[in-house]
């Protein structure tokens, strides 16, 4: 039984259709990478699967329940987390007070689960009282993935978490995303850097025009000769 | 010696000790506009009329705990009376919102919509206003008038020229830095408070987070009326009420809350004594002062002052126009709780 479960979903903005059926699973412990052209709906997805845009067919579960009809903020409550890939950070306050707002729906002491975030960035813990909006570009989404991760969420979901940023910091970047991951929680992210996460993922789905093009692991679709020449540039 | 200290002891009196009796009211007023802005996203005209309202509670309870001989003299009996008043704002802001703000706020209305919105809102108030209590003056205040008597000083220094503390200026300083220290304190040291920040910051991001905006934006109403409210007592009880100045009120708030950078606390009380010195400064007439410096008659027989007093709102409307064509986002740019 498969944890996160987007099935067979249609929607989009206004009329016109940017998802026509498409489907993306992930498993608890797992790292599924959705890649694809410009406008093939990616983020359309995350967006539909977190419940920030209405789909008009599919339907969307977590652990075996649907929760289709769930506002954003009820499916934090059900474990999921969302990074955006913009604005992902609060820039006028601190980092600390990022995590903890964060943990905002989390009422109990949040200590614990700050220090973990802390181990997994510890750049972040030296420049806890600094504000969010004076760090680079890195640290920046290493905040945004802590905030996320600060409600300790079964299913993290990452819009793009590497653009901008330098690919040393990436690489760094996606190390941690490992770890996350290794750690028992459900990773789904959007990348433009397809090579690189499909290398780290152990499930992929290549969107073109809203549908699934190729499904496979993501070293069986990095060999895929086709999807080499078509989206990775050879 | 003497020479240097009675014109000093002028500019004191009348300069620097009603400057930061004005600037504190002007400052918590745009402190009260600056929160509105930062976390609804609109300019609030009516906050004009939300202070004249938490007075007029104020006033009305006053006459009531007097006439039933309650009295907490040598201060005065309104500071008995404000939770009242602030009581009084409180309900008036959370049912404009519930009737009307949360309308437009469904709809996602444009900042202009609001701006006229808030308009109307501040006329329906200003008639209520003067519906329940009328148009006229009104002085309410019955404590000690003078903490500091010009003769006393006199007597004190030796000096000519004397210096005179109204008990309501300095009540109005202390409430100021009271009520700015708790904001401050909320803001930055609470959850609830932070949650306010993270809302202002980035919406979206806040919702992510779980942050539930009903109950941020009944915070901010809770907040911004308890400010007005308490602005609008401290200038009642140091000038006297009369609900038309408060209608005149708005032009120096908004000056204030843009030439600290709307939507930064710290801004809107720093361009609370920017704008309430410069009113002063443009409007003092400086002829005594350049008596004592360079004699009688130096400079002819002119009052030495640059502006009347007439035009004091004529020193807000510069100030706002050269902020908003040099430096657009006011001293502490930006929107940030």
């Amino acid at each position: 039984m498969t944890f996160m479960i987007g099935e067979n979903m249609v929607g989009g903005y206004g009329s016109t259709d940017i998802l026509n059926g498409c489907s993306i699973c992930v498993d608890l412990g797992e790292i599924a990478v959705v890649v694809g052209p410009n406008g093939a709906g990616k983020s359309t997805a995350m967006k539909a699967i977190f419940g920030m845009l209405n789909i008009r067919s599919g339907k969307v579960s977590i652990g075996g329940e649907d929760i289709t009809a769930l506002a954003p903020f009820e499916r934090v409550k059900k474990g999921m987390a969302f990074v955006p890939q913009t604005q992902n950070v609060f820039t006028s306050m601190t980092v600390e007070e990022n995590l903890e707002m964060g943990a905002f729906i989390n009422t109990g002491p949040i200590a614990g689960i700050m220090e973990q975030v802390y181990d997994l960035f510890p750049a972040l813990k030296e420049k806890r009282h600094q504000r969010a909006g004076e760090l680079s570009g890195g640290q920046r989404q290493q905040v945004a993935v802590g905030r996320a991760l600060m409600t300790e969420p079964k299913l993290l979901m990452l819009d793009e978490p590497t653009a901008g940023v330098s690919p040393i910091v990436m690489n760094e970047l996606f190390d941690r995303i490992i770890e996350v991951a290794r750690s028992g929680i459900a990773v789904l992210m959007v990348e433009q850097n397809a090579k690189q996460a499909l290398a780290i993922a152990d499930l992929g789905f290549v969107l073109v025009q809203g549908e699934n093009r190729y499904t496979d692991s993501g070293t069986a679709l990095l060999r895929n000769a086709d999807v080499r020449k078509a989206f990775l540039g050879g | 010696m003497e020479i240097l200290l009675n014109p000093l002891v002028l500019l004191a009196n009348f300069i620097l000790v009603p400057g930061l009796a004005y600037g504190s009211q002007l400052a918590l007023g745009a402190l009260g506009v600056t929160m509105v802005y930062a976390v609804l996203n609109f300019s609030n005209f009516s906050h004009g009329e939300v202070m004249s309202f938490g007075a007029m509670v104020t006033i009305l309870v006053t006459y009531w705990l007097q006439s039933i001989g309650l009295s907490i003299a040598p201060l005065p009996t309104a500071l008995l009376a404000l939770p009242f008043g602030i009581l009084g704002a409180i309900g008036l802001c959370l049912l404009l919102d519930r009737l009307v703000f949360r309308f437009y706020r469904h709809q996602r209305a444009s900042s202009v919509t609001y701006l006229i919105v808030s308009i109307g809102v501040m006329f329906v108030i200003g008639g209520v206003i003067r519906f329940i209590i009328g148009p006229n003056d009104r002085n309410f205040n019955d404590g000690d008038r003078f903490l500091l008597k010009a003769r006393a000083f006199k007597e004190i220094s030796g000096l000519s020229e004397g210096l005179a503390i109204k008990s309501s200026q300095a009540i109005t300083v202390i409430t100021a830095v009271i009520v700015v220290a708790a904001i401050f304190w909320f803001l930055n040291r609470t959850r609830t408070g932070k949650s306010m920040r993270a809302y202002a910051d980035n919406q979206d991001l806040a919702l992510l987070s779980g942050i539930n905006p009903d109950r941020v934006v009944g915070i901010t109403w809770v907040i911004t009326a308890g400010l007005a409210a308490v602005a609008g007592t401290l200038y009642g009880l140091d000038k006297s009420y009369k609900p038309l100045v408060y209608l005149h009120l708005v032009l120096p708030i908004f000056a204030a809350a843009i030439v600290g950078g709307v939507g930064n606390p710290i801004g809107a009380i720093v361009g609370g004594f920017v704008i309430a010195f410069s009113e002063l400064l443009l409007t003092f007439a400086y002829k005594k002062v350049a008596a004592y410096l360079f004699g009688e008659g130096f400079f002819g027989d002119g009052l030495l002052q640059i502006l009347s007093t007439d035009y004091k709102f004529a020193v807000s409307f510069m100030i706002l126009v050269v902020v908003l064509l040099v430096k657009p986002t006011g001293i502490f740019s930006g929107k940030s709780l």
